[in-house]
């Protein structure tokens, strides 16, 4: 994997390599540390006093329900929103890669979602399901006999922000699929068709597992956008409510840090968010390890 | 220039944050507020008033977003040392203003520029929000509103219920058969909505009946106050909204959207309790039909109601500037209370004028006999003195309180938890921030 | 296709075409909004058949939301992050590929550690960052009392404040996110895969590093480079969370965060047809990016993955 082949040069590999730090560790490292540091502290928002106090902000945080609930509306808001667009994604790119003809049309027509803003597929989506004027909320409540009403229910709520969340990635994960598609070795499938195995069959034995390795990126991708990238659609849409039932956790980290100025505890669910991210990028990178031994 | 305190600023400005007037002619006040569209303008035109009156200074008023956002600028701002001279902060940030250490007390400012004012000329149940513990004023307000009742005149005439007095206010139980008519005659679809729940029907309801919202009179005498919303009459107040939640005599509209205003413009609820200042809007708003104003219901032998007490934004004069400037601040905050002023601003927005000069020069030019509903709001406000429990609110975290009972609020009208279970709860987990405020500043 | 299956074929194309509509739906629908006069948008619900409203809507939208000046600035700010994470990732994965030198290691192993951590998880401590960058050297400068010093030294009582705001500029508002790990790693799994002869060849011919680079290692990348300039710049242009902390000067405001105050809030009129007309709008440039850079655009994504 390394090059043996290197250039010979004093100043000029740290001259390169200076920006890069530079950015990272100002913008990476020291705000990281400050995190921290101000996660054990108690100090008011003008920073004039500040007071150490160990573990205070954690034990104030992980022993308030609200916060326990968050991380719990923050799972299942993520899991909803990666089930959601991970199926419709590879659903839609099945579809598309059966579709002989006017293959690159269906991708054109299929990828542009990509490119909105959250924020902005959460202004598109409150209008569709805004209880007064929204033309799928009036259909929810006249075909399904639903009270549709997302200002009064939490679940109502989490149905829209999940929707407006999972909509933009479903193009996202039709990108990954087509290709992991368009990867497996048709010669496997055409020996399964003349072994007799039906289309589905040959999906659900032979393309999906060769999918796998997609199928998991997809879902830590998923995972992580719906954990910050949607911070946009809840800021639109519902602001955490109603009753809190959307207040995911980088929200959370928002309104307590910078609409309460309550700096400790917004720092230390910082800190928190960060271990988790750790966490989840790990087992990534372990998988990811797996899948390069198995290919080698 | 005294050498002893000089101090070498070494300032390298890439953004365009601070046009750099400092050593221009005319001394530069900065303002920093948060009205946006139309008092936004109204606001622009009382500094270019401001300007024109005289040539020493020049304020320059910057829209910084709105409530939070602004006190986030000034707050960042303040410790990067780039402070504006005047900011303006929404009544829930008092008590971090007030214990910040950045702040110039408007009375001791006005007082040390040579202004004698007269603080009892003022309307007391707004100065009292501002006032520290000694009765001295810390900020000096700005916009300033109260709940009142609105209502449509020709649904009541419809379900023939007589128009509401002006200046007596219904009771409770009263409200309960005025909203039973209204809707199983099938004259509106809802009776009575809300906006701001926690400021109209916890805050202000507590207010009108003497009923402490916050021990230690309210959070004025000490850090360590604790919420005792949970008392008999609130709960009682609260139990009662659900009930009338289930046969649609209340309706709760939300807080964002399909706001409450809107139900009560589209006709779809009968009542509506909001700010004074939504009169401008409805004003422009409402074509179809006929509506009127009213003061706040209070409970059935009331014998004295209190005052209701205020919401928007006071002025912070901020620390840090030297004595030319905070002359010139004096003198624009004197500005802004004049008669002229005033006047222009309650007229132009529904906000309170905040002295009663200006409340008397308007009552002696016939505006509220023309404008009979302007004056309901004043009259809640100045009914009685305020006592230590109807002054104000003076919270640590009070934003979060506030989030934390609109949460509660909104699950007792969802159904998921009881009246009773959702005050618990609110004083449970407001008094932990206000526990997590007082360790900050103790 | 292996068999013949019309059936199934029948129903692949129908499921395609349900499944392109329900993607389609929210911005068809929204083109129509934004078509109507103000008492259709209001209907329930609202008539599907599109209005003559769209220029007059479009240029109210406009002009009350100040969209010009905002679709600008969300426009220098995409391009700013995009040109910056491209030079300093690539620069830095040419240093750490092509060079050996002993804080090489260090360099690749702090860089890569910051490879998934979004900005929003630090946010709080990179605002304050941003409000002072050289704080970190106020640190130390009052760490070592060098006030004390420079006053003993000059005799009179001065003391040194150190500040440099990012808020309410472009530097603000791309600087923090320039901060990426994900760029100079695809660069450097790319530089890897260039054959090492090439390098060697250079040397023979005594051609300098930045020749080689600039010769041979940046044409080579040109694809790659493509690639990045469309999910970066889709990246910037969409930033909400930054952008709405570290700008509350309107005419800084970017056109993400803009178009919330063209969402009519509780007490405005229902004005959804600019809401949406304007969302459109600001939805365009990175729409039409992808579209048009579609190959590579796709060629990237994949690549990231590796």
């Amino acid at each position: 994997m390394i090059k043996r082949s290197f250039f010979k040069s004093k100043y000029l590999p740290y001259l390169l390599i200076l920006p890069q730090m530079l950015v990272t560790l100002t913008f990476f490292y020291w705000p990281a540390i400050q995190g921290i540091i101000q996660s054990f502290l108690l100090s008011d928002p003008f920073g004039r006093q500040s007071k150490f106090v160990w573990f205070y902000n954690y034990i104030e945080l992980f022993t308030d329900p609200l916060y326990l609930k968050s991380i719990f509306t923050t799972l299942v808001f993520s899991i909803a929103v990666a089930s959601v667009s991970i199926s419709l994604g590879l659903f839609i790119a099945s579809m598309a890669n059966r579709a002989l003809r006017a293959k690159a049309l269906v991708r054109t027509m299929l990828i542009w979602p990509y490119a909105v803003a959250p924020a902005i597929s959460g202004i598109m989506w409150l209008f569709l399901l805004h209880p007064s004027y929204g033309v799928v909320a009036l259909a929810i409540k006249k075909w399904l006999g639903v009270d549709w009403n997302p200002v009064l229910y939490g679940s109502d709520a989490m149905v829209m922000i999940v929707m407006a969340s999972a909509w933009k990635q479903v193009s996202y994960n039709f990108v990954f699929f087509m290709a992991g598609l368009q990867a497996v070795p048709k010669s496997l499938i055409e020996a399964a068709a003349i072994d007799g195995a039906s289309p589905f069959k040959r999906f659900w034995y032979i393309t999906f597992p060769l999918l796998s390795p997609t199928f998991f990126f997809l879902t830590v991708m998923n995972i992580i956008y719906s954990f910050f990238e949607t911070f946009g659609i809840i800021h639109t849409v519902t602001q955490g409510g109603p009753g809190g039932s959307t207040n995911i956790l980088v929200y959370k980290v928002y309104q307590d840090g910078f609409v309460g100025l309550n700096l400790g505890s917004s720092s230390a669910q910082s800190v928190v968010l960060m271990s988790l991210i750790i966490v989840i990028t790990f087992l990534q990178f372990k998988f990811v390890e797996k899948k390069v031994q198995y290919g080698g | 220039m005294k050498l002893r305190k000089l101090s070498v600023i070494l300032i390298i400005a890439l953004g365009i944050a601070f046009p750099a007037a400092v050593f221009a002619k005319p001394i530069t006040i900065n303002w920093w507020h948060a009205q946006r569209s139309a008092r936004g303008e109204v606001v622009k035109n009382m500094i270019n008033e401001f300007n024109a009156s005289q040539s020493d200074y020049e304020v320059v008023g910057t829209f910084k977003g709105n409530y939070d956002e602004t006190m986030n600028a000034g707050v960042a701002a303040f410790r990067a040392k780039k402070q504006p001279h005047l900011l303006q902060v929404f009544e829930v940030g008092t008590q971090t203003m007030m214990l910040s250490g950045a702040v110039y007390p408007v009375f001791k400012l006005m007082k040390d520029m040579g202004y004698d004012v007269d603080w009892s000329r003022y309307l007391q149940a707004v100065l009292s929000y501002y006032m520290n513990a000694d009765g001295n004023l810390m900020s000096m307000p700005f916009n300033s509103s109260t709940p009142i009742m609105y209502y449509n005149v020709d649904m009541f005439k419809k379900a023939g219920i007589a128009p509401l007095s002006k200046s007596t206010p219904v009771t409770w139980d009263e409200m309960g058969e005025i909203t039973k008519k209204l809707v199983s005659g099938g004259i509106a679809p809802a009776g009575l909505v809300t906006g701001w729940q926690s400021w109209t029907q916890i805050e202000n309801y507590s207010a009108i009946h003497n009923i402490p919202f916050a021990s230690k009179a309210n959070g004025y005498e000490g850090l360590d106050c604790e919420l005792m919303i949970n008392n008999p009459q609130v709960v009682n107040h609260i139990t009662r909204l659900k009930t009338w939640a289930d046969d649609k005599r209340f309706m709760y509209g939300g807080q964002k959207y399909q706001g409450p205003k809107s139900e009560f413009i589209a006709q779809n609820a009968a009542i509506y309790i909001d700010s004074i200042s939504g009169i401008a809007k409805l004003k422009k708003a409402v074509k179809d039909f006929k509506w009127d104003t009213a003061p706040l219901p209070v409970e059935a032998g009331t014998a004295k109601p209190q005052n209701s007490i205020i919401g928007g934004a006071s002025n912070w004069v901020l620390n840090g500037h030297s004595k030319a400037e905070y002359k010139g601040v004096a003198a624009f905050l004197k500005f802004l209370a004049s008669n002229k002023m005033q006047e222009y601003w309650h007229m132009e927005t529904g906000y309170f004028p905040i002295t009663i000069d200006s409340y008397e020069s308007l009552k002696a030019k016939g505006y509220y006999a023309a404008n009979p509903f302007q004056e309901v709001g004043i009259n809640q406000l100045n009914r009685a003195i305020p006592t230590k429990i109807s002054r104000g609110l003076r919270l640590g975290y009070f934003v979060q309180i506030r989030n934390i009972i609109n949460e509660e609020l909104e699950l007792v009208w969802n159904g998921k938890k009881s009246p009773q279970k959702a005050l618990n709860d609110a004083v449970a987990r407001s008094n932990v921030q206000l526990r997590t405020f007082e360790k900050t500043y103790k | 296709m292996v068999e013949k299956t019309p059936l199934l074929d029948f129903f692949t194309y129908a499921f395609l075409m349900l499944g392109i509509f329900i993607v389609g739906f929210p911005i068809i629908y929204s083109l129509i909004a934004a078509t109507l006069p103000l008492e259709e948008v209001s209907k329930v619900p609202m008539p599907l058949i599109p209005g003559d409203q769209f220029m007059v809507n479009m240029k109210e939208a406009w002009s009350r939301g100040d969209l010009g000046t905002q679709i600008m600035n969300s426009f220098i700010m995409a391009s700013g992050i995009t040109f910056g994470k491209i030079v300093v990732s690539m620069i830095g994965a040419f240093s750490i590929v092509y060079f050996d030198y002993k804080f090489r290691v260090v360099a690749f192993a702090s860089v890569f550690c910051t490879l998934m951590l979004p900005v929003e998880v630090r946010i709080l401590p990179t605002y304050e960052m941003a409000a002072n960058v050289l704080s970190p050297l106020q640190a130390i400068w009052d760490l070592l009392h060098l006030n004390g010093l420079v006053s003993w030294f000059s005799g009179n009582d001065i003391s040194v404040t150190l500040n440099w705001s990012l808020l309410d500029s472009y530097s603000g508002l791309v600087f923090p996110l320039i901060a990426s790990a994900t760029c100079t790693f695809l660069f450097r799994q790319f530089f890897l895969t260039v054959p090492e002869e090439l390098c060697e060849a250079a040397k023979m011919d005594g051609a300098s590093p930045m020749t080689f680079f600039r010769k041979i290692l940046f044409p080579l990348s040109k694809t790659n480079i493509a690639a990045l300039v469309v999910i970066e710049f889709v990246y910037g242009y969409n930033q909400y969370l930054w952008p709405l902390l570290v700008t509350t000067n309107p005419k800084m405001t970017t056109a993400v965060i803009g178009l919330q105050n063209l969402i009519p809030q509780a007490d405005d009129l229902p004005e959804w047809n600019l809401a949406l007309g304007a969302a459109v709008l600001v939805m365009l440039p990175p729409v039409l990016v992808v579209l048009f850079m579609q190959r590579w655009f796709v060629k990237g994504l994949i690549e990231k993955e590796k």
